[in-house]
């Protein structure tokens, strides 16, 4: 499954990194703390989080994650931003809390 | 220049989570029991007890530093210090503007109390204290220091609330003039750990939240004098100064 399947899917919106969106999706994280997304998220998730901090950008490229899922319509500080397209690091966004995209990404995968 | 010990991190009865006897009579009576030359007063968001601590603490020949420990957006606990009334009263304004209203269950939480020098209650804070600002840690960072104030990340070894847990990492961008590891960490592993907090001072304090706590961990500094002033060279290396974790 692609990144472009799920936006269109579940209609979310790209915030920044439109020529990343064929990235494959091989599963999600969904954590808060850096330091756990750090130790167990895996190579091409998609990784759901209220955190803006510009560090997302940093540990979405460490891990090779192939987007960050802002959810509850969460806006990152241009600093996040401007770090996510020098990282080349796609950040998506809904109005959804991270329970209900969760639910309907991991669906999605799933079926895959 | 002498050694000063110093504990830099305690609660008084406005956190929620600091007991009802850690009242300003109490903590200075400890922290003369103890010892120490200076102290800092460092409740959750909030400096209300701070300016009645500092009285106190005149009285004791103790010195007493103001100080707030912020909970920022991301929930990393900040310490944050100032070196007169006007500064933490400015602070304590981008307090109030920054912490969304949430109600305090006293019996859940606990209470959040503004006392006198008799340990009074004189005002009972309804807004929960613990919660986080609605302000990045950069943003605390660049308001602390345009009030002269000092900034110090808490805590940084724990697994909630420390700046490595919940960001990760220390911005590069993040002008921090210490970094704290807590009562029962010990430096050696932590610069084992973290090799680049190697670069920072690191200070180390109890995290009182019961009057027995206090002077559990202290910071020694050789400095002049046991004022703010010292302090903030200390921290920035200046002269012969230096810092050492007992």
């Amino acid at each position: 499954m692609k990144l472009k399947d799920i936006i269109e899917t579940l209609s979310l919106r790209v915030i920044c990194g439109e020529e990343h969106l064929e990235n494959e999706l091989t599963g999600g994280y969904c954590s808060d703390l850096l330091s756990d997304v750090m130790g167990n998220s895996q190579e091409g998730h998609v990784w759901v989080t209220i955190q803006v901090h510009k560090n997302i950008v940093a540990v979405a490229a460490l891990k090779e994650l192939s987007a960050i899922l802002l959810v509850k319509g969460l806006m990152p500080p241009n600093e996040t931003i401007k770090a996510a397209i020098e990282q080349g690091i796609p950040i998506l966004q809904t109005n959804e809390t991270a329970f209900e995209v969760a639910g309907k990404l991991y669906n999605l995968i799933q079926q895959s | 220049m002498k050694w000063f010990r110093a504990d830099l991190h305690i609660h008084s009865v406005l956190s929620p989570c600091g007991d009802l006897d850690m009242g300003p009579v109490r903590i200075i009576e400890e922290a003369g029991r103890k010892k120490l030359d200076i102290i800092a007063l460092t409740d959750h968001n909030s400096a209300l007890n701070c300016e009645i601590m500092s009285e106190m603490g005149k009285k004791a020949g103790i010195t007493v530093i103001f100080g707030v420990e912020v909970n920022t957006r991301e929930e990393v606990h900040c310490l944050t210090f100032f070196e007169n009334l006007e500064s933490l009263k400015k602070f304590q304004q981008f307090l109030d503007s920054s912490l969304p209203h949430i109600t305090n269950k006293p019996e859940k939480f606990g209470h959040q109390l503004v006392v006198n020098e008799k340990e009074e209650i004189l005002e009972e804070i309804d807004k929960l204290l613990i919660v986080s600002l609605n302000r990045s840690i950069e943003e605390v960072e660049q308001k602390v220091h345009g009030l002269g104030g000092i900034f110090i990340p808490a805590h940084a070894d724990r697994p909630v609330n420390g700046i490595f847990s919940q960001i990760g990492f220390i911005p590069e961008t993040l002008q921090i003039d210490a970094i704290e590891i807590s009562s029962s960490a010990s430096l050696s592993q932590m610069l084992n750990q973290r090799p680049e907090i190697a670069k920072y001072q690191v200070i180390s304090n109890s995290d009182a939240h019961f009057p027995q706590q206090i002077g559990k961990r202290v910071t020694e500094y050789f400095m002049e004098s046991a004022t703010f002033d010292e302090w903030q060279k200390t921290l920035r290396k200046e002269g012969d100064r230096k810092i050492r974790i007992v």
